[in-house]
């Protein structure tokens, strides 16, 4: 039998079990003897500790340790960086718990153990903090400055800067007949999940093992990490993946609490479990998005780009986390985005500041940087008097000249280049589907009372990092098959598309795929888990890989017991049979199981085009959205139902990035969004009309499957679509749009005469 | 955000809850709903030894109408005057106000007492009660006493009621069937506070002229109130778009804004005044 289950809108298998409320959350685990953990924080962004005193938390009726610095001989254990783990980064990482210093508000001061979260905080409360006071550094501007160090013996509160380079941009700018520069900047907020991070450990004494649920995105690298900080054998570790309430880039990165819980656990020889609550999950999750951008572009005449050139500063927050530098090289490295820019020359650098950490969030970069670039375009088209389409289709880069070379990373990073497309297809598409030549005559029109304003722009979304991902196959006792990734589920639907992907490689009934089971550091012998949406490229690779290996295991050992040629085996639903009909169920072969493995060192690229028509009313700054279009190619896809939904998810964030998302800090470094009240999250009522069209005309020649990684493209594009459409309504008032969000009081402020 | 520890009652007479308030000092306090003070437990920002849950009282749940005018029992919940239906004639402006306040969950619990003792300047219920010259009626250990509206919000979260008073119900004056009214509220989403909203409305005299206009503003400034220059401004006056642009510029000059971490003051000014105007507008209409 031939198979095409991959392609299809196969239903999430995930889901009965979710809307069935049976999914397995960490705060779900409730083993006998359970203690839980709370975590005292700095309330002040910048300061010396100057005393911890415990006394009274420890006399609390129920608490069974309050946890300090103090309490970790050598001092408290550092916090690695997991991707671009470069040496001038490591002064700059985060310890476990503040020792000397604080440097952010929320930074874990304290750990106390209790019977419960409310004497736990409770005990909170006893704690007797005495902290000397340093100036907050609150923003990048005051960081260079050097007024107030983060960490003094750096001299500096830059922790590094990056360059992209292409070609030659000083020679380009010298002799371009047009140039125009901006300085352009987009807010922080950040990836928050629905159910905030949790961890539960539980240590075995008499075995000498650690059991840590909670795990997610990068379980075998928290593994590693934390084997080597609590000083135990990895494979004396297991991390347990549970379902999650979101991931998004931020939840199942290696935190603080990831040591400070197993440790407590070890340390009380208790199950221990901490759950962030909001408050918590508002100041501790990574951070995300904040940027300033000071750059010129250079065109012909003719709207032809020749180069991009300038500095950017983003607010890193107080340490450098696992995958905190990532937004920052993809902002450089992605400001040219689709369109061909012969000569780039762009340094970022990367300010610590005292506010929370940041770390990547769903398109880090991509988003800044899509706004950055497509909010200049628009202003070249309405300098040179181009149509924004036109200057669009005349700039993007053409199906023949893929593979495509883009701007490198200096020092540090090999050459990467865009894989496989064709752009002008899905911006057809995008303006079919909206209707642009139609709704044309709108812009910048009043009806109503309100201006309607219509913008596209054009994206890409990297996918499929490397270096390597594990698949197994196995047959279980009831001749059914289990698939096991090393990759995580983090909302994705993994269990439905891996599933697809090996009833097709096995040329099996999906139904005969019994588990697909992940994340956990049982599962296989190495995973690299689920991020730069690297799971169906890398994991499902992996499982091709697998399913011939394993498939030529079963032919092997079927042609043994029926006594022929192992190439003459064929594979059905639930049997494998010889020539001549003697058959055997693939029960007979349970215990049966194969690795596979892949390797990558490249990088696919998703990419596409959005457009948006809304309508402002000028007098009170609201924007509605009347029609969003997304359209995507991602290449070979394997659920374009799923595709769809993470499409439109991911767009929704994108718009909460635009409008509504904003982690606002006063100048002492003071968090004052810290909760859902002020901290606004899109909600079901506030985006209605959304579209997503998925297509696949493209398949990416870096991996068998030809898929790519795909998902985040909704939001990569969301904030310059949105901006330039704003403005676009808001042509008559000449707006002076420069920065995210566009919240109602500063797109009014854009239609008042300028001071 | 856990609760701090504290005990609880639950008691079933008002006589007894007002006790239990008067025997706790300041440090007991009412629940009503919960949808402000339950989290408000949960930050820790208060952390009162007693709660006194008024729950089982139910003489304080009653919406009675009457030639008076509407008496809303501290009790009543918002879904309940959605649910009312001889309220849409009997008091339009409170049923159109109270379609704005939080979400679906929160109207099923939140109690028309509870946010008025709550005084949070950008609820509509305190907003309405202002501009509607209501009356609190609240019982304590020295007996009843009657509140004006004007007089009981003191600034963002402080009224003049005391620590053993119960608001007990919130009297609002009868509403002549040919009254004209008008409600705007701008949120950020649906459901969230109030950025600025205007509750309004007037009488007209046989020209067709309005008399008796109340003017209020919520969300900007730290309590509710009445805007008294764009009321003088519409009082004898026809009201016609030279009037509405007269009267959105007056709210925008008046109004005490400040600066927030949602919208600078100007916006605040401006929007105030624009919330006013198309209150007029459908006022008018």
């Amino acid at each position: 039998m031939k198979n095409a289950f991959i392609g299809s809108a196969v239903e999430r298998r995930e889901d009965l079990r979710f809307l069935r409320g049976r999914g397995e959350y960490v705060d779900d685990l409730r083993p006998d003897g359970l203690l839980y953990a709370v975590i005292l924080r700095s309330s002040k962004a910048h300061g010396r500790i100057v005393s911890i005193d415990t006394t009274a938390a420890l006399k609390v009726r129920g608490v069974h340790a309050v946890i300090t610095a103090q309490d970790m001989p050598g001092g408290p254990p550092i916090v690695p960086m997991r991707l671009q783990p470069l040496p001038e980064f490591k002064p700059f990482e985060q310890p476990v718990i503040a020792d000397g210093k604080v440097r952010y508000v929320g930074e874990p001061m304290a750990v106390v153990i209790a019977d419960s979260v409310a004497i736990g905080e409770d005990a909170l409360e006893a704690i007797e903090v005495e902290i000397d006071a340093l100036p907050a550094v609150a923003d990048w501007h005051v960081a260079q400055s050097g007024q107030s160090l983060l960490f003094e013996a750096q001299g500096s509160n830059r922790s590094l800067t990056f360059y992209a380079v292409r070609g030659d941009a000083d020679a380009a700018f010298a002799s371009a007949p047009y140039v125009r520069r901006e300085t352009l900047r987009t807010g922080r907020h950040y990836g928050l999940t629905m159910e905030p991070r949790g961890v539960m450990a539980q240590w075995d004494a008499a075995k000498g093992r650690l059991t840590v649920s909670g795990a997610a995105k990068v379980p075998f690298f928290n593994r590693r990490i934390l084997a080597k900080q609590i000083g135990l054998p990895e494979d004396s570790i297991e991390m347990i993946e549970n379902d999650v309430g979101g991931g998004f880039g931020a939840r199942g990165e290696f935190y603080p609490e990831d040591f400070l819980i197993p440790f407590a656990a070890r340390h009380l020889n208790r199950p221990v479990k901490w759950i962030e609550d909001r408050r918590e999950n508002l100041m501790a999750m990574n951070h995300a998005r904040e940027a300033e951008v000071d750059v010129e572009i250079a065109c012909e005449r003719d709207g032809t780009i020749l180069a991009l050139r300038g500095h950017i500063h983003t607010d890193m927050g107080a340490y450098m986390r696992t995958n905190g530098a990532v937004g920052a090289r993809n902002i450089a490295q992605f400001m040219a985005g689709p369109y061909r820019v012969p000569n780039v020359k762009l340094d970022v650098s990367l300010w610590m500041t005292n506010k929370t950490p940041v770390g990547t969030y769903r398109g880090p970069g991509r988003f800044e940087t899509d706004f950055f670039r497509e909010r200049l375009i628009d202003m070249v088209a309405q300098d040179l008097g181009i149509d924004r389409v036109a200057l669009r289709r005349k700039n993007l880069i053409a199906r023949t000249e893929m593979p495509y070379p883009i701007a490198t990373i200096a020092p540090y990073e090999h050459k990467d280049e865009y894989d496989s497309g064709d752009y002008q297809e899905t911006l057809d598409r995008c303006l079919a589907e909206i209707h642009w030549s139609e709704k044309a005559k709108l812009q910048g029109r009043r009806i109503d009372g309100r201006y309607h304003g219509l913008a596209v722009g054009c994206f890409i979304e990297g996918g499929a990092a490397g270096p390597k991902e594990t698949a197994r196959l196995a047959i279980n006792e009831d001749g059914s098959i289990s698939v096991y990734i090393g990759s995580s589920a983090v909302g994705q639907g993994v269990e439905t598309v891996f599933a697809q992907i090996a009833a097709d490689a096995l040329e099996i009934p999906m139904d005969r795929i019994r588990g697909v089971f992940h994340g956990s550091t049982a599962y296989v012998s190495d995973g690299y888990g689920a991020y730069h949406s690297r799971s169906v490229v890398m994991g499902g690779s992996a499982l091709l890989d697998a399913a011939l290996n394993f498939k030529a295991a079963l032919c092997e050992a079927a042609a043994q017991r029926l006594g022929c040629a192992a190439s003459a085996i064929v594979v059905t639903e639930d049997k494998v049979s010889a020539p001549g009909g003697t058959s055997l169920p693939l029960s007979a072969f349970a215990g049966l199981s194969r690795e596979g493995a892949f390797l990558n060192k490249k990088h696919t690229y998703s990419y596409g085009a959005q457009a948006v028509h809304l309508a402002v009313d000028a007098k009170i700054g609201q924007v509605e959205i009347l029609d969003y279009v997304v359209v995507v190619d991602a290449g070979r896809i394997i659920n374009p139902m799923t595709l769809r939904g993470q499409v439109i998810g991911s767009l929704v964030q994108g718009l909460g990035g635009a409008f509504l998302e904003h982690l606002v800090y006063d100048e002492q470094g003071q968090l004052l969004t810290g909760s859902l009240a002020d901290y606004l999250l899109p909600t079901a009522s506030d985006f209605p009309n959304l579209r997503a069209f998925t297509m696949d005309r493209h398949p990416s020649p870096i991996n068998p499957l030809g898929a790519k990684g795909a998902g985040e493209g909704g939001l990569i594009g969301a904030g310059g679509v949105i901006a330039n459409a704003v403005a676009n309504a808001l042509q008559s008032f000449n707006p002076d749009l420069r920065e995210l969000p566009l919240t109602p009081s500063r797109v009014w402020a854009m239609t008042q005469p300028r001071a | 955000m856990k609760l701090p520890p504290l005990e609880y009652a639950c008691p079933t007479s008002l006589s007894e809850a007002v006790a239990l308030l008067a025997a706790g000092g300041g440090e007991a306090r009412a629940l009503a709903g919960g949808q402000s003070l339950m989290p408000m437990l949960a930050f820790r920002v208060v952390a009162p030894a007693l709660l006194v849950d008024l729950r089982k009282l139910p003489e304080l749940r009653e919406i009675e109408i009457s030639a008076d005018g509407v008496r809303l029992g501290a009790m009543v919940r918002w879904r309940d005057i959605e649910d009312d239906e001889r309220l849409t004639a009997a008091h339009p402006l409170l049923k159109a106000a109270v379609a704005h306040v939080a979400h679906y969950q929160i109207r099923n619990r939140g109690t028309v007492g509870g946010s008025i003792a709550h005084a949070d300047p950008a609820a509509e219920m305190p907003g309405i009660a202002v501009t509607c010259d209501a009356e609190i009626a609240a019982t304590g250990a020295a007996g009843q006493r009657t509140i004006r509206a004007a007089d009981f919000f003191l600034s963002a979260l402080t009224t003049a009621l005391k620590h053993d008073e119960i608001i007990t119900e919130i009297r609002l004056p009868a509403w002549p069937a040919k009254r004209r009214w008008g409600f705007r509220e701008f949120a950020r989403r649906r459901g969230d506070f109030a950025m600025a909203a205007a509750a309004l409305f007037y009488d007209q005299d046989a020209a067709g002229k309005a008399i008796n206009a109340h003017v209020g503003m919520i969300g900007v400034g730290d309590r509710p109130c009445r805007l008294p220059e764009v009321e003088a401004l519409l009082n004898g006056r026809t009201i016609d778009e030279a009037t509405i642009e007269r009267a959105a510029e007056i709210t925008s000059a008046t109004v005490d804004a400040q600066e927030d971490i949602h919208a600078s003051a100007a916006y605040r000014r401006s929007l105030a005044g624009t919330m006013v105007e198309r209150a007029l507008r459908s006022a008018a209409a």
